[in-house]
Protein backbone atom coordinates (compact mmCIF):
# COMPACT_ATOMS: atom_id res chain seq x y z
CA UNK A 1 0.00 0.00 0.00
CA UNK A 2 2.61 2.43 1.06
CA UNK A 3 4.54 1.40 -2.20
CA UNK A 4 1.50 1.82 -4.22
CA UNK A 5 1.23 5.86 -2.88
CA UNK A 6 5.31 6.38 -3.07
CA UNK A 7 4.82 5.34 -6.92
CA UNK A 8 1.43 7.26 -7.78
CA UNK A 9 3.42 10.26 -6.14
CA UNK A 10 6.37 9.67 -7.71
CA UNK A 11 5.39 10.94 -11.34
CA UNK A 12 4.27 15.29 -11.52
CA UNK A 13 1.70 14.57 -13.96
CA UNK A 14 -0.50 12.37 -11.09
CA UNK A 15 0.77 14.64 -8.23
CA UNK A 16 -0.87 17.79 -10.80
CA UNK A 17 -4.01 15.22 -11.25
CA UNK A 18 -4.60 14.68 -7.37
CA UNK A 19 -4.41 18.50 -6.87
CA UNK A 20 -6.92 19.47 -9.29
CA UNK A 21 -9.10 16.67 -8.78
CA UNK A 22 -9.36 16.95 -4.84
CA UNK A 23 -9.60 20.69 -4.89
CA UNK A 24 -12.25 20.27 -7.97
CA UNK A 25 -14.05 17.48 -5.96
CA UNK A 26 -14.36 19.35 -2.59
CA UNK A 27 -16.10 22.30 -4.76
CA UNK A 28 -18.11 20.17 -6.57
CA UNK A 29 -19.60 18.88 -3.62
CA UNK A 30 -20.11 21.72 -1.67
CA UNK A 31 -22.19 23.61 -4.81
CA UNK A 32 -24.09 19.58 -5.41
CA UNK A 33 -25.99 19.74 -2.12
CA UNK A 34 -27.65 22.63 -3.17
CA UNK A 35 -28.26 21.83 -6.60
CA UNK A 36 -29.84 18.29 -5.81
CA UNK A 37 -31.94 20.00 -3.46
CA UNK A 38 -33.20 22.55 -5.93
CA UNK A 39 -33.88 20.13 -8.63
CA UNK A 40 -31.30 21.73 -10.38
CA UNK A 41 -28.74 18.55 -11.01
CA UNK A 42 -29.20 18.79 -14.60
CA UNK A 43 -27.27 22.33 -14.65
CA UNK A 44 -24.35 20.44 -14.36
CA UNK A 45 -25.25 17.66 -16.80
CA UNK A 46 -25.91 20.80 -19.24
CA UNK A 47 -23.07 23.43 -18.00
CA UNK A 48 -20.44 19.99 -19.12
CA UNK A 49 -21.90 19.74 -22.37
CA UNK A 50 -21.67 22.84 -23.00
CA UNK A 51 -18.22 22.68 -22.10
CA UNK A 52 -17.70 19.91 -24.26
CA UNK A 53 -18.69 21.74 -27.11
CA UNK A 54 -16.83 25.38 -26.51
CA UNK A 55 -13.63 22.66 -26.03
CA UNK A 56 -14.11 21.14 -29.37
CA UNK A 57 -14.32 25.10 -31.23
CA UNK A 58 -11.49 26.54 -29.50
CA UNK A 59 -9.12 23.11 -30.44
CA UNK A 60 -10.45 22.94 -34.24
CA UNK A 61 -9.66 26.72 -34.21
CA UNK A 62 -6.62 26.31 -31.99
CA UNK A 63 -7.15 28.81 -29.45
CA UNK A 64 -6.69 27.99 -25.80
CA UNK A 65 -9.16 25.64 -24.54
CA UNK A 66 -9.62 27.07 -20.64
CA UNK A 67 -9.67 30.87 -21.99
CA UNK A 68 -12.17 29.98 -24.91
CA UNK A 69 -14.63 27.73 -22.45
CA UNK A 70 -15.05 29.74 -19.61
CA UNK A 71 -16.44 32.51 -20.19
CA UNK A 72 -18.94 30.49 -22.65
CA UNK A 73 -19.81 28.36 -19.98
CA UNK A 74 -20.43 30.87 -17.37
CA UNK A 75 -23.44 32.52 -20.14
CA UNK A 76 -24.74 29.07 -20.29
CA UNK A 77 -25.15 29.21 -16.85
CA UNK A 78 -27.06 32.58 -16.28
CA UNK A 79 -29.09 31.34 -19.54
CA UNK A 80 -30.21 27.57 -18.12
CA UNK A 81 -30.75 29.50 -14.70
CA UNK A 82 -33.08 31.51 -16.49
CA UNK A 83 -34.45 28.42 -18.28
CA UNK A 84 -35.05 26.62 -15.25
CA UNK A 85 -36.76 29.82 -13.17
CA UNK A 86 -39.09 30.52 -15.73
CA UNK A 87 -42.33 29.08 -15.46
CA UNK A 88 -43.38 29.05 -19.04
CA UNK A 89 -40.77 26.37 -20.50
CA UNK A 90 -40.43 22.95 -19.03
CA UNK A 91 -36.92 23.86 -17.35
CA UNK A 92 -35.39 19.84 -17.64
CA UNK A 93 -36.44 19.52 -21.11
CA UNK A 94 -34.77 22.81 -22.16
CA UNK A 95 -31.73 21.74 -20.45
CA UNK A 96 -31.48 18.46 -22.20
CA UNK A 97 -32.61 20.35 -25.51
CA UNK A 98 -29.40 22.60 -24.58
CA UNK A 99 -26.83 19.98 -23.81
CA UNK A 100 -27.44 17.46 -26.46
CA UNK A 101 -27.45 20.58 -29.18
CA UNK A 102 -23.85 21.62 -27.63
CA UNK A 103 -22.64 18.22 -27.63
CA UNK A 104 -24.06 17.70 -31.57
CA UNK A 105 -22.02 20.79 -32.48
CA UNK A 106 -18.72 19.66 -30.89
CA UNK A 107 -18.91 16.35 -32.48
CA UNK A 108 -19.74 17.95 -35.97
CA UNK A 109 -16.82 20.47 -35.76
CA UNK A 110 -14.22 18.11 -34.50
CA UNK A 111 -15.49 15.70 -36.98
CA UNK A 112 -14.99 18.56 -39.96
CA UNK A 113 -11.64 19.58 -38.45
CA UNK A 114 -9.27 17.23 -36.94
CA UNK A 115 -10.96 13.92 -37.40
CA UNK A 116 -12.38 11.53 -34.16
CA UNK A 117 -9.15 11.07 -32.56
CA UNK A 118 -7.93 10.48 -28.95
CA UNK A 119 -8.50 14.12 -28.35
CA UNK A 120 -12.19 13.85 -28.59
CA UNK A 121 -12.57 10.34 -26.48
CA UNK A 122 -10.23 12.41 -23.65
CA UNK A 123 -12.72 15.30 -23.98
CA UNK A 124 -15.53 12.82 -23.57
CA UNK A 125 -14.30 10.84 -20.97
CA UNK A 126 -11.50 12.38 -19.02
CA UNK A 127 -7.60 12.16 -19.25
CA UNK A 128 -5.06 12.08 -16.49
CA UNK A 129 -2.59 13.47 -18.75
CA UNK A 130 -4.51 16.65 -18.89
CA UNK A 131 -3.55 18.79 -15.99
CA UNK A 132 -1.14 20.94 -17.01
CA UNK A 133 0.81 23.61 -14.35
CA UNK A 134 -1.30 26.39 -15.18
CA UNK A 135 -4.35 24.22 -14.26
CA UNK A 136 -3.16 23.13 -11.20
CA UNK A 137 -2.80 26.97 -9.82
CA UNK A 138 -6.36 27.69 -12.05
CA UNK A 139 -7.66 25.35 -9.91
CA UNK A 140 -6.13 26.46 -6.49
CA UNK A 141 -7.74 29.71 -7.33
CA UNK A 142 -11.24 28.93 -8.27
CA UNK A 143 -10.72 26.62 -4.90
CA UNK A 144 -10.12 29.32 -2.92
CA UNK A 145 -12.82 31.64 -4.59
CA UNK A 146 -15.69 28.35 -4.29
CA UNK A 147 -14.93 28.16 -0.59
CA UNK A 148 -14.56 31.23 1.10
CA UNK A 149 -17.58 32.50 -1.05
CA UNK A 150 -19.30 29.08 0.17
CA UNK A 151 -18.47 30.29 4.32
CA UNK A 152 -19.39 33.42 4.16
CA UNK A 153 -23.01 32.84 2.12
CA UNK A 154 -23.46 29.78 3.67
CA UNK A 155 -26.47 30.41 5.97
CA UNK A 156 -27.98 32.35 3.14
CA UNK A 157 -27.84 29.38 0.60
CA UNK A 158 -29.08 27.09 2.99
CA UNK A 159 -31.69 29.40 3.25
CA UNK A 160 -32.39 30.09 -0.68
CA UNK A 161 -32.06 26.28 -1.14
CA UNK A 162 -34.57 25.54 1.96
CA UNK A 163 -37.06 27.82 0.92
CA UNK A 164 -36.64 30.87 -1.88
CA UNK A 165 -40.11 32.82 -1.29
CA UNK A 166 -39.47 32.93 2.12
CA UNK A 167 -35.85 34.21 1.82
CA UNK A 168 -37.17 36.73 -0.76
CA UNK A 169 -40.15 37.83 1.06
CA UNK A 170 -37.42 38.80 4.06
CA UNK A 171 -35.30 40.66 1.90
CA UNK A 172 -33.11 38.48 0.67
CA UNK A 173 -31.22 39.38 -3.07
CA UNK A 174 -32.47 35.64 -4.32
CA UNK A 175 -31.63 36.03 -7.56
CA UNK A 176 -28.01 37.05 -6.21
CA UNK A 177 -27.72 33.73 -5.10
CA UNK A 178 -29.06 31.75 -7.29
CA UNK A 179 -26.63 33.01 -9.85
CA UNK A 180 -23.49 32.66 -7.76
CA UNK A 181 -24.47 29.25 -7.40
CA UNK A 182 -24.50 28.56 -11.09
CA UNK A 183 -21.44 30.97 -11.63
CA UNK A 184 -19.43 28.64 -9.04
CA UNK A 185 -20.58 25.60 -10.77
CA UNK A 186 -19.92 26.74 -14.18
CA UNK A 187 -15.81 27.32 -13.07
CA UNK A 188 -16.08 24.10 -11.27
CA UNK A 189 -17.07 22.12 -14.57
CA UNK A 190 -14.78 23.96 -16.55
CA UNK A 191 -11.76 23.10 -14.61
CA UNK A 192 -12.30 19.24 -13.47
CA UNK A 193 -13.94 18.38 -17.22
CA UNK A 194 -10.92 17.39 -18.59
CA UNK A 195 -9.40 15.13 -15.96
CA UNK A 196 -13.10 13.76 -15.40
CA UNK A 197 -14.81 13.60 -18.87
CA UNK A 198 -17.42 15.76 -20.19
CA UNK A 199 -19.50 12.88 -19.95
CA UNK A 200 -18.55 12.20 -15.70
CA UNK A 201 -17.94 15.22 -14.23
CA UNK A 202 -21.63 16.19 -13.04
CA UNK A 203 -21.60 12.98 -10.95
CA UNK A 204 -18.89 14.36 -9.17
CA UNK A 205 -21.89 17.39 -8.54
CA UNK A 206 -24.69 14.88 -7.72
CA UNK A 207 -23.19 11.54 -5.87
CA UNK A 208 -21.56 13.24 -2.81
CA UNK A 209 -24.86 15.22 -1.75
CA UNK A 210 -27.23 12.32 -2.54
CA UNK A 211 -25.20 9.78 -0.42
CA UNK A 212 -24.59 11.83 2.66
CA UNK A 213 -28.54 12.60 2.27
CA UNK A 214 -29.06 9.05 2.74
CA UNK A 215 -27.56 9.35 6.60
CA UNK A 216 -27.21 12.65 6.94
CA UNK A 217 -29.89 14.64 8.19
CA UNK A 218 -29.55 17.86 9.02
CA UNK A 219 -28.06 20.56 6.40
CA UNK A 220 -24.59 21.40 7.96
CA UNK A 221 -23.81 17.29 8.09
CA UNK A 222 -24.91 16.58 4.73
CA UNK A 223 -22.21 19.68 3.41
CA UNK A 224 -19.40 18.00 5.54
CA UNK A 225 -20.12 14.70 4.84
CA UNK A 226 -20.50 15.17 1.03
CA UNK A 227 -17.12 17.25 1.07
CA UNK A 228 -15.18 14.55 2.92
CA UNK A 229 -16.84 11.57 0.87
CA UNK A 230 -16.35 13.42 -2.44
CA UNK A 231 -12.49 13.97 -1.80
CA UNK A 232 -12.00 10.56 -0.52
CA UNK A 233 -13.55 9.05 -3.22
CA UNK A 234 -11.58 11.09 -5.84
CA UNK A 235 -8.60 10.09 -3.73
CA UNK A 236 -9.65 6.10 -4.05
CA UNK A 237 -10.57 6.58 -7.34
CA UNK A 238 -7.27 7.81 -8.99
CA UNK A 239 -5.57 5.44 -7.32
CA UNK A 240 -7.20 2.89 -8.10
CA UNK A 241 -7.22 3.67 -11.77
CA UNK A 242 -3.41 3.71 -11.20
CA UNK A 243 -3.21 0.52 -9.58
CA UNK A 244 -5.21 -1.21 -12.17
CA UNK A 245 -4.74 0.97 -14.98
CA UNK A 246 -8.80 2.37 -15.41
CA UNK A 247 -9.60 5.33 -16.82
CA UNK A 248 -9.60 8.07 -13.80
CA UNK A 249 -13.16 9.55 -14.54
CA UNK A 250 -14.46 6.28 -14.94
CA UNK A 251 -13.22 4.76 -12.04
CA UNK A 252 -13.88 7.74 -9.64
CA UNK A 253 -17.70 7.19 -10.83
CA UNK A 254 -17.26 3.94 -10.08
CA UNK A 255 -16.00 4.35 -6.27
CA UNK A 256 -18.77 7.11 -6.16
CA UNK A 257 -21.47 4.40 -6.75
CA UNK A 258 -20.11 2.27 -4.10
CA UNK A 259 -20.21 4.95 -1.81
CA UNK A 260 -23.75 5.44 -2.76
CA UNK A 261 -24.52 1.67 -2.29
CA UNK A 262 -23.13 1.73 0.96
CA UNK A 263 -24.99 4.67 2.21
CA UNK A 264 -27.78 3.34 1.20
CA UNK A 265 -27.38 -0.43 2.19
CA UNK A 266 -26.31 1.90 5.78
CA UNK A 267 -29.60 3.88 5.86
CA UNK A 268 -31.60 0.49 5.01
CA UNK A 269 -30.40 -0.74 8.17
CA UNK A 270 -31.60 2.39 9.86
CA UNK A 271 -28.58 4.02 10.25
CA UNK A 272 -29.01 8.05 10.77
CA UNK A 273 -26.86 10.35 11.74
CA UNK B 1 -52.57 52.55 13.78
CA UNK B 2 -52.06 51.18 10.04
CA UNK B 3 -48.88 49.49 9.34
CA UNK B 4 -49.80 47.86 6.02
CA UNK B 5 -52.39 49.22 2.91
CA UNK B 6 -52.80 48.49 -0.28
CA UNK B 7 -54.33 50.59 -2.78
CA UNK B 8 -55.90 49.77 -6.55
CA UNK B 9 -53.16 46.41 -6.64
CA UNK B 10 -53.20 44.60 -10.16
CA UNK B 11 -51.51 41.39 -10.52
CA UNK B 12 -51.05 39.19 -13.19
CA UNK B 13 -49.43 35.44 -13.19
CA UNK B 14 -48.70 33.85 -16.58
CA UNK B 15 -49.48 36.58 -18.48
CA UNK B 16 -53.34 35.97 -17.45
CA UNK B 17 -54.96 38.92 -14.99
CA UNK B 18 -55.18 37.09 -11.17
CA UNK B 19 -56.20 39.99 -9.20
CA UNK B 20 -57.81 43.37 -10.28
CA UNK B 21 -58.17 46.43 -7.81
CA UNK B 22 -57.81 44.67 -4.86
CA UNK B 23 -57.39 46.89 -1.52
CA UNK B 24 -57.26 46.71 1.81
CA UNK B 25 -55.90 48.36 5.21
CA UNK B 26 -54.03 46.31 8.14
CA UNK B 27 -54.09 47.92 11.70
CA UNK B 28 -51.92 46.77 14.31
CA UNK B 29 -53.36 43.65 16.21
CA UNK B 30 -55.99 43.30 13.28
CA UNK B 31 -56.36 39.36 12.26
CA UNK B 32 -56.96 39.84 8.60
CA UNK B 33 -58.74 36.73 7.15
CA UNK B 34 -58.13 36.79 2.96
CA UNK B 35 -61.20 34.18 1.81
CA UNK B 36 -62.16 33.15 -1.75
CA UNK B 37 -62.52 30.25 -3.85
CA UNK B 38 -59.39 28.25 -5.79
CA UNK B 39 -57.98 30.60 -8.41
CA UNK B 40 -59.10 33.67 -6.66
CA UNK B 41 -55.72 35.41 -6.18
CA UNK B 42 -55.87 35.10 -2.92
CA UNK B 43 -51.83 33.78 -2.84
CA UNK B 44 -50.93 36.17 -6.09
CA UNK B 45 -51.94 39.47 -4.13
CA UNK B 46 -50.42 38.32 -0.93
CA UNK B 47 -47.08 37.50 -3.02
CA UNK B 48 -47.78 40.93 -4.52
CA UNK B 49 -47.59 42.34 -0.91
CA UNK B 50 -44.77 40.65 -0.05
CA UNK B 51 -42.57 41.82 -3.31
CA UNK B 52 -42.37 38.02 -4.93
CA UNK B 53 -44.78 39.06 -8.05
CA UNK B 54 -44.19 42.61 -9.63
CA UNK B 55 -47.53 44.72 -9.22
CA UNK B 56 -49.07 45.73 -13.05
CA UNK B 57 -50.66 48.40 -11.31
CA UNK B 58 -51.41 49.53 -7.62
CA UNK B 59 -49.36 50.84 -4.25
CA UNK B 60 -48.70 48.30 -1.24
CA UNK B 61 -46.83 50.80 1.53
CA UNK B 62 -46.11 49.87 4.86
CA UNK B 63 -46.24 52.46 7.68
CA UNK B 64 -43.29 52.14 10.57
CA UNK B 65 -41.83 49.14 9.41
CA UNK B 66 -39.33 47.66 6.91
CA UNK B 67 -40.25 44.90 4.44
CA UNK B 68 -37.85 42.62 5.89
CA UNK B 69 -39.26 42.79 9.25
CA UNK B 70 -42.32 40.91 7.72
CA UNK B 71 -42.87 36.73 8.78
CA UNK B 72 -44.01 35.14 5.81
CA UNK B 73 -45.63 31.44 6.42
CA UNK B 74 -45.63 30.22 3.11
CA UNK B 75 -47.55 27.32 1.00
CA UNK B 76 -44.88 24.35 1.50
CA UNK B 77 -42.98 23.50 -1.60
CA UNK B 78 -42.15 19.73 -3.09
CA UNK B 79 -38.74 20.49 -2.29
CA UNK B 80 -39.11 21.03 1.31
CA UNK B 81 -40.78 17.51 1.96
CA UNK B 82 -37.43 15.74 1.87
CA UNK B 83 -35.02 18.25 3.33
CA UNK B 84 -32.73 17.37 5.56
CA UNK B 85 -32.12 20.03 7.72
CA UNK B 86 -32.59 20.19 11.64
CA UNK B 87 -35.29 21.66 12.99
CA UNK B 88 -32.97 24.76 15.01
CA UNK B 89 -31.52 25.39 10.96
CA UNK B 90 -34.52 26.13 9.99
CA UNK B 91 -36.03 28.37 12.12
CA UNK B 92 -32.64 30.10 12.64
CA UNK B 93 -33.02 31.05 8.79
CA UNK B 94 -35.63 33.63 10.01
CA UNK B 95 -33.64 35.29 11.62
CA UNK B 96 -31.72 36.39 8.65
CA UNK B 97 -33.02 39.32 7.65
CA UNK B 98 -31.89 41.03 10.35
CA UNK B 99 -28.48 40.33 9.42
CA UNK B 100 -27.40 42.85 7.07
CA UNK B 101 -23.99 41.84 5.55
CA UNK B 102 -23.05 40.10 8.22
CA UNK B 103 -22.94 36.57 7.29
CA UNK B 104 -23.10 34.45 10.50
CA UNK B 105 -25.69 34.21 13.53
CA UNK B 106 -25.15 36.20 16.28
CA UNK B 107 -25.95 34.69 20.15
CA UNK B 108 -28.57 37.20 19.66
CA UNK B 109 -30.28 35.19 16.70
CA UNK B 110 -29.82 31.65 18.47
CA UNK B 111 -32.01 33.00 21.86
CA UNK B 112 -34.10 34.40 19.40
CA UNK B 113 -35.11 30.98 17.52
CA UNK B 114 -34.77 29.17 20.90
CA UNK B 115 -37.72 31.47 22.56
CA UNK B 116 -39.63 30.97 19.16
CA UNK B 117 -39.36 27.14 19.60
CA UNK B 118 -40.36 27.41 23.03
CA UNK B 119 -43.27 29.33 22.30
CA UNK B 120 -44.74 27.17 20.39
CA UNK B 121 -44.20 24.01 22.00
CA UNK B 122 -41.41 22.42 19.90
CA UNK B 123 -38.18 22.68 22.04
CA UNK B 124 -37.88 19.34 22.37
CA UNK B 125 -37.82 19.32 18.42
CA UNK B 126 -35.04 21.30 18.26
CA UNK B 127 -32.38 18.47 16.83
CA UNK B 128 -34.66 16.39 14.90
CA UNK B 129 -34.95 16.45 11.14
CA UNK B 130 -37.57 18.41 9.31
CA UNK B 131 -38.37 15.73 6.78
CA UNK B 132 -38.92 13.06 9.96
CA UNK B 133 -41.62 15.63 11.37
CA UNK B 134 -45.76 15.11 10.66
CA UNK B 135 -47.29 18.06 9.09
CA UNK B 136 -48.68 19.88 11.93
CA UNK B 137 -45.22 19.62 13.20
CA UNK B 138 -43.69 21.03 10.24
CA UNK B 139 -46.21 23.59 10.20
CA UNK B 140 -45.37 24.65 13.75
CA UNK B 141 -41.35 24.83 12.39
CA UNK B 142 -42.07 27.53 9.49
CA UNK B 143 -44.06 29.60 11.91
CA UNK B 144 -41.23 29.80 14.32
CA UNK B 145 -38.92 30.77 11.49
CA UNK B 146 -41.76 33.31 10.28
CA UNK B 147 -41.61 34.57 14.05
CA UNK B 148 -37.97 34.87 14.15
CA UNK B 149 -38.23 37.50 11.00
CA UNK B 150 -41.39 39.33 12.19
CA UNK B 151 -41.54 42.15 14.12
CA UNK B 152 -45.24 42.50 13.97
CA UNK B 153 -46.84 41.46 10.96
CA UNK B 154 -47.09 37.88 10.04
CA UNK B 155 -48.36 37.22 6.60
CA UNK B 156 -49.99 33.07 6.12
CA UNK B 157 -50.53 31.66 3.58
CA UNK B 158 -53.32 29.13 4.19
CA UNK B 159 -51.77 27.69 7.12
CA UNK B 160 -53.74 24.86 7.83
CA UNK B 161 -53.38 23.29 4.07
CA UNK B 162 -53.10 19.55 4.54
CA UNK B 163 -53.29 19.07 8.60
CA UNK B 164 -55.50 16.91 10.29
CA UNK B 165 -58.80 18.56 12.06
CA UNK B 166 -56.80 18.02 15.51
CA UNK B 167 -53.88 19.50 13.81
CA UNK B 168 -55.77 22.46 12.58
CA UNK B 169 -57.26 23.50 15.20
CA UNK B 170 -54.54 23.36 17.58
CA UNK B 171 -52.50 25.98 14.78
CA UNK B 172 -55.01 28.26 15.04
CA UNK B 173 -55.37 28.37 18.53
CA UNK B 174 -51.38 29.33 18.46
CA UNK B 175 -52.30 32.02 15.87
CA UNK B 176 -54.95 33.03 18.11
CA UNK B 177 -52.78 33.51 21.02
CA UNK B 178 -50.36 35.06 19.06
CA UNK B 179 -52.92 37.68 17.84
CA UNK B 180 -53.58 38.56 21.44
CA UNK B 181 -50.11 38.96 22.56
CA UNK B 182 -50.02 42.06 19.57
CA UNK B 183 -49.24 40.57 16.59
CA UNK B 184 -50.66 41.53 13.54
CA UNK B 185 -52.04 39.01 11.25
CA UNK B 186 -52.95 38.34 7.61
CA UNK B 187 -54.41 34.77 6.33
CA UNK B 188 -55.11 32.94 3.84
CA UNK B 189 -57.90 30.60 4.74
CA UNK B 190 -59.48 27.74 3.18
CA UNK B 191 -62.43 27.28 5.74
CA UNK B 192 -64.91 30.43 6.15
CA UNK B 193 -65.82 29.06 9.53
CA UNK B 194 -61.95 29.48 11.11
CA UNK B 195 -61.84 32.44 8.89
CA UNK B 196 -64.98 34.40 10.49
CA UNK B 197 -63.93 32.93 14.26
CA UNK B 198 -60.45 34.10 14.10
CA UNK B 199 -60.38 37.29 11.52
CA UNK B 200 -61.85 40.93 12.78
CA UNK B 201 -61.63 41.71 9.09
CA UNK B 202 -62.65 40.14 6.02
CA UNK B 203 -61.32 40.07 2.45
CA UNK B 204 -63.45 38.32 -0.16
CA UNK B 205 -61.87 38.09 -2.97
CA UNK B 206 -62.78 36.39 -6.52
CA UNK B 207 -60.39 37.85 -8.79
CA UNK B 208 -61.68 41.12 -7.65
CA UNK B 209 -63.01 42.13 -4.20
CA UNK B 210 -66.42 41.33 -3.45
CA UNK B 211 -66.13 42.48 0.04
CA UNK B 212 -63.19 44.01 2.61
CA UNK B 213 -64.09 44.87 5.91
CA UNK B 214 -64.91 44.31 9.71
CA UNK B 215 -66.19 40.36 10.03
CA UNK B 216 -69.78 41.80 11.78
CA UNK B 217 -70.39 43.63 8.57
CA UNK B 218 -69.78 40.75 6.33
CA UNK B 219 -72.30 38.47 8.16
CA UNK B 220 -74.92 40.57 7.27
CA UNK B 221 -74.14 40.74 3.84
CA UNK B 222 -76.01 38.58 1.00
CA UNK B 223 -72.97 37.36 0.16
CA UNK B 224 -72.17 35.43 3.14
CA UNK B 225 -75.46 34.30 3.07
CA UNK B 226 -74.81 32.46 -0.43
CA UNK B 227 -71.60 31.50 0.80
CA UNK B 228 -73.45 29.70 3.98
CA UNK B 229 -76.57 27.99 1.67
CA UNK B 230 -73.74 26.82 -0.52
CA UNK B 231 -72.16 24.84 1.91
CA UNK B 232 -75.50 23.39 3.46
CA UNK B 233 -76.50 22.54 -0.05
CA UNK B 234 -72.91 20.84 -0.56
CA UNK B 235 -73.49 19.13 2.98
CA UNK B 236 -77.16 18.03 2.17
CA UNK B 237 -75.47 16.44 -0.80
CA UNK B 238 -73.14 14.63 0.91
CA UNK B 239 -76.16 13.31 2.71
Amino acid sequence: MFDLLRDLFSYAFIVRAMVVGILVALCAALLGVTLVLKRYSMLGDGLSHVGFGTLAIAMSLHLAPLEVSIPVVLLAAFCLLRISESSKIKGDAAIALISSSALAIGVVVISMTTGMNTDVCNYMFGSILAMSKSDVMLSMAVAVVVLVLYVFSYNRIFSVTFDESFAKATGMKVARYNMLIAFLTAMVIVVGMRMMGAMLISSLVIFPALTSMRVFSSFKRVVLCSAVLSVACFFIGLTASFALSTPTGASVVLVNLAAFCLFSAAAKLGIKA
Amino acid sequence: MTILSCRNVSLSYDGKTAVEDAGFEVVRGDCLSIIGENGSGKSTLMKGVLGLLKLDSGQVELHGSRRTEIGYLPQQTVVQKDFPASVREVVLSGCLNRRGFFPFYSRGDRARAEENLERLGIADLARASYRDLSGGQQQRVLLARALCAAKTLLMLDEPVAGLDPVAASGFYALLEKLNRDGMTLVMISHDLSSALRYGNKILHMSKKPLFYGETREYLKTSLYRRMTSAAEVNESEWR
